[in-house]
């Protein structure tokens, strides 16, 4: 039933129903069993860094280049949902001033919270879905604020970490193991002092790697400046495919967190961590003898 | 339920739609905010991208008279007259009854309390599962206030 909903969205998305796809997009958000969809020609760019070092707008820009040049380009923007509300403050489209226009671009923002498995799995169901329609750029960003989050970016054909003069953030980006995983180092607002020198410890750090030859790009969102050649550092860089045992981890990982969030009795085992009359131990023991048991 | 804030027109400030923005993040809603000075077919794009189902449009400029109506239209003729629209701001009280004609939902002035908002997406929520009119292309009469 699910399937066939799916397969009438996509064939209206793909003769070109941008209402379609749109809810094309959701049916896969919420899909108990992400479809199995594929497409030959899909091209994605997985874009990360730590909050505030520009990704959105830097996307804004590559966008807005890319369509420039005739090309369809679709962005799905994850934030993560408020484990308090399970509600969500999706803001990423601000940013994208200029980017946000036209018919030539599509752009989803995605809590990650909303999916009954986790989102990853269903990251990739929906960069084939706008493939097979057409979008021959798929960017997917997402903030690091956190070990999955880097990593959901770094499930793309390619990865661009972004990262400000400001910060040294980097380390963040170090300590998740992202900074081996990106293909391209961008530093972000190259306009303000200090962003020479972020690219230069960062060209220190991978110069520790014999034979690491990946460049560190100065680049300017605001100013727009080093964006072509940012695209073309993009362009030229292969397609990774020493990363399939990354995208399985990660796949498991997520599948695992959401067996783990879905449990019937999860809600009472905090409750009683709170109260200290269980340990940390214990709880994993009884939830995973229940999950056994229950299946 | 997914919810875009928007700002139609020139005016340039967005406190209100940002504290609206909280209030129904903290409600459990997923809220996608615009950013300032969208046109109206750049709101109805985004809703629809963003397969929203509920548009709020925050417009202190004045120019609600001119523009919700067009977001109004677009909406219905993209295909998108199931979503269910309300509007803040600045909009006085003489111009509440053409709002409502091209079915917006609720119009919230200045010193509402949130748990409002709140309430009525509820409410809205409500009608829509039971399928009763309640989306801006739907049968009008309903309304919050």
């Amino acid at each position: 039933m699910e399937l066939s909903k799916i397969d009438e969205l996509l064939d209206l998305a793909k003769s070109g129903d941008r209402r379609s796809l749109s809810r094309l997009i959701t049916e896969i958000e919420q899909s108990q069993d992400p479809p199995k969809l594929h497409s030959e020609s899909i091209w994605t760019l997985g874009v990360t860094g730590p909050p505030g070092s520009g990704k959105s707008t830097l996307i804004g820009k590559l966008v807005m280049h890319w369509s420039n040049l005739g090309e369809r380009v679709a962005v799905l923007a994850l934030d993560p949902s408020s484990p308090i509300s399970g509600g969500s403050f999706l803001a990423d489209r601000i940013r994208m001033e200029g980017g946000d226009i036209g018919e030539n671009v599509f752009v989803r923002s995605i809590a990650s919270g909303n999916s009954p498995g986790g989102i990853s799995p269903r990251i990739w169901p929906m960069c084939h879905a706008l493939s097979l329609c057409g979008w021959s750029r798929i960017v997917i960003e997402t903030v690091g604020t956190g070990q999955s989050e880097f990593r959901i970016a770094a499930l793309a054909d390619r990865l661009l970490l972004v990262d400000g003069p400001d910060r040294g953030d980097i380390i963040q980006a170090e300590k998740a193991g992202i900074l081996e995983l990106a293909d391209i180092i961008a530093v972000n607002k190259s306009d303000l002092p200090g962003s020479s020198l972020a690219a230069q410890s960062i060209r220190t750090s991978l110069d520790l790697t014999d034979g690491d030859t990946r460049e560190v790009l100065l680049v300017s969102a605001l100013e727009g400046s080093g964006i072509e050649k940012l695209a073309s550092a993009i362009d030229s860089c292969e397609p990774n495919s020493g990363r399939n045992e990354v995208i399985m981890r990660e796949m498991l990982i997520s599948e695992w967190d959401s067996i783990l969030l879905s449990h019937p009795e999860i809600d009472e085992v905090i409750r009683k961590l709170c109260d200290s009359s269980i340990t940390i131990g214990d709880a994993i023991n009884s939830l995973r003898k229940s999950s056994l048991k229950g299946g | 339920m997914r919810v875009v804030i928007a700002k139609p027109g020139l005016d340039g400030h967005d406190r209100g739609a940002k504290v609206i923005a909280r209030a129904l993040r903290d409600g459990g809603h997923d809220v996608i905010y615009t950013g300032l000075r969208k046109s109206p077919s750049d709101i109805v794009r985004i809703v629809n991208d963003e397969d929203a189902q509920v548009l709020g449009l925050s417009t202190l400029s004045g120019a609600h008279d001119s523009l919700i109506p067009k977001i109004c239209d677009g909406l219905r003729e993209g295909g998108l007259g199931d979503v269910i629209v309300f509007a803040g701001g600045i909009i006085p009280d003489r111009d509440l009854e053409l709002l409502y004609k091209c079915g917006v939902r609720a119009v919230f002035g200045p010193g509402t309390p949130t748990s409002d908002v709140l309430g009525f997406l509820d409410e809205a929520m409500e009608r829509k599962q039971n399928n009763v009119p309640i989306g801006v292309g739907e049968d009008l009469g309903w309304k919050w206030n």
